[in-house]
């Protein structure tokens, strides 16, 4: 799918900076950010929290029929992970192979680039994860 | 919270498969024509209409269906509304045909199911079929929908020891049952070693893990029991209806290996119909993916939690096993028009109850729909009895 730039700019603290929220009533963090926490509901206290980028993969897939802009992406690695504050994310797992991807691994966020809107239209960055190294600063 | 039961007196369906000369109201009519001459009424005693689609505005650029198919049915000015929720559209519609009779604000009222989905690139069609699930946080990242079911897959393989040889004998079971059913779009065999050997579309799901891409129509006439008896001595009645709401993004889900709209959407419905998993002789459940059909019959209850592919791979979902499971050959080999889904399963689940189901009839008084939205954000069950 492609992106108005208002729709991408709306989120740009969650997308950069994995900004989610947190509810003050019953501890549940949520991302991405929701305006009302359903456990909650009218009784939510949500507050803007920024997570900390390391998790780990809860199940993954390799994406090899691609859909329009990451055909030159393809075989890419997507999936589900699980962050350390509780929510998860879909995500591309990137700067390793297919075969070294499995389930349980720590990984870490980065900031990447996620596709272009055809030739002349915006590109797009966010987050992506990759196998966690424990040696480096985190990217996010 | 029991309800007033609802007669099914007329079931119609096109041909599924790549019809490229006929249109969007072509299809709707030729199922519809073929539902009311079942039913033996005319179009006159027609009260309303409800329309399953999932995307006519993505497929062939018309929303407003709703009217287009009624005009082109020659039904105006009878009201006509179309519903929309995914793949579980025509569930949904059905639902809404029943609460309308059931409630007494109409005798009888047809629902519809229609997909055109041929008239634009597979490319297009992929783009269109993610619209179920979240845009901003799934699909803009490059998720697919296969990916979205093989992620599903993968750890339902980890967590339950299902083997891809179990998932295989999904699409082996539902291509044996679809060589018997004349509606459906591939009627041949497949072998466990085709179904791991054909392309990988998302690891570990391969293209024969997936239903096509098909066009087809299906039509339902319903009508209250009093009203039934005008047309019919055998009417088949839905005694249960229910459906359930999940989070649209999977990764949102407390369990992806679990079908909560499913679980939930299937106890409402058993406990207004009075019934249990125990009763259920056949089903038509949403097997989108094969991993899909191991959630169903866990989620309805026909087996335990993670048990489903054991279960599908000792045959218990075969025709004539414990409960026939697709007799139709299910999303899988018969095809999945999305919109068009649930309402034809209502259909094959009428045709096997009434005992016309032809070489793939089995012996069934109790049956169930299963329609699924998405990964399971929405969905719809329901129960039918003779």
């Amino acid at each position: 799918m492609t992106m108005g730039a208002p729709r991408f700019w709306r989120k740009t603290q969650s997308r950069y900076n994995l900004y989610g929220v947190k509810c003050k009533s019953c501890n549940a963090t949520y991302f991405p950010p929701r305006k009302i926490c359903p456990s909650c509901r009218r009784a939510s206290k949500l507050e803007d929290v920024k997570l900390t980028p390391k998790g780990e993969v809860l199940t993954y897939t390799v994406i090899r029929s691609a859909p329009e802009g990451f055909e030159r992406q393809t075989p890419y690695i997507m999936a589900i992970v699980k962050l350390d504050e509780g929510p998860m994310v879909t995500t591309q797992i990137v700067d390793c192979e297919p075969d070294e991807v499995e389930i349980g691994m720590a990984v870490e966020g980065v900031f990447r680039k996620i596709r272009e809107s055809g030739k002349d239209g915006p590109i797009y960055y966010g987050f992506k994860f990759r196998p966690a190294r424990a040696d480096k600063d985190l990217a996010v | 919270m029991k309800m007033n039961k609802v007669a099914v007196i007329g079931v119609g369906l096109t041909k599924f498969g790549e019809l490229w000369d006929q249109s969007f109201s072509d299809l709707f009519v030729e199922a519809g024509a073929n539902a009311i001459v079942d039913a033996g009424i005319d179009g006159k005693d027609i009260d309303a209409i409800y329309l399953g689609n999932m995307s006519g505005g993505r497929f062939i650029e018309q929303e407003h269906m709703a009217s287009l198919i009624s005009d082109q049915a020659g039904l105006n000015p009878a009201p006509a509304t179309r519903i929309e929720a995914a793949c579980a559209s025509g569930g949904l519609a059905v639902r809404q045909g029943v609460i309308a009779v059931a409630s007494g604000m109409h005798d009888v009222v047809v629902v519809g199911g229609v997909e055109k989905m041929t008239d634009i690139t597979s490319e297009r069609v992929t783009q269109t079929l993610i619209t179920a699930a979240d845009q901003e946080w799934e699909a803009f990242l490059g998720m697919t929908f296969p990916g979205v079911y093989a992620l599903i897959a993968r750890r339902h393989m980890h967590e339950f020891g299902t083997t891809r040889e179990q998932l295989a004998a999904v699409s082996v079971k539902n291509h044996a049952n679809a060589k018997d059913n004349p509606h459906a779009q591939f009627r041949f065999d497949v072998t466990v070693e085709q179904v791991l050997g054909s392309t990988m579309v998302a690891d570990p799901l391969t293209l024969l893990d997936c239903s096509p891409i098909t066009d087809g129509a299906a039509c339902i006439v319903l009508a209250s029991p009093e009203k039934a008896k005008e047309f019919t001595d055998s009417p088949v009645y839905i005694t249960g209806a229910g459906q359930a709401t999940s989070t649209i993004a999977l990764h949102d889900r407390e369990r992806i290996t679990v079908s909560d709209a499913t679980i939930n959407a299937a106890k409402a419905a058993y406990k207004m119909a009075g019934k249990g998993p125990e009763d259920i002789d056949v089903a038509e459940v949403h097997d989108c993916f094969t991993i899909a059909e191991l959630l169903a019959i866990e989620g309805l209850g026909f087996c335990e939690i993670g048990e489903g592919g054991p279960f599908t791979e000792e045959g218990s979902t075969a025709r004539g096993g414990k409960i026939s499971v697709n007799t139709s050959g299910g999303l899988k080999a018969k095809g999945h028009p999305v919109g068009a889904t649930g309402v034809a399963q209502v259909v094959e689940v009428v045709l096997q109850l009434r005992g016309e189901a032809g070489k793939r009839q089995v012996d069934a008084d109790v049956g169930l729909t299963h329609n699924v939205g998405g990964s399971g954000g929405t969905a719809a069950v329901h129960i039918l009895e003779k």
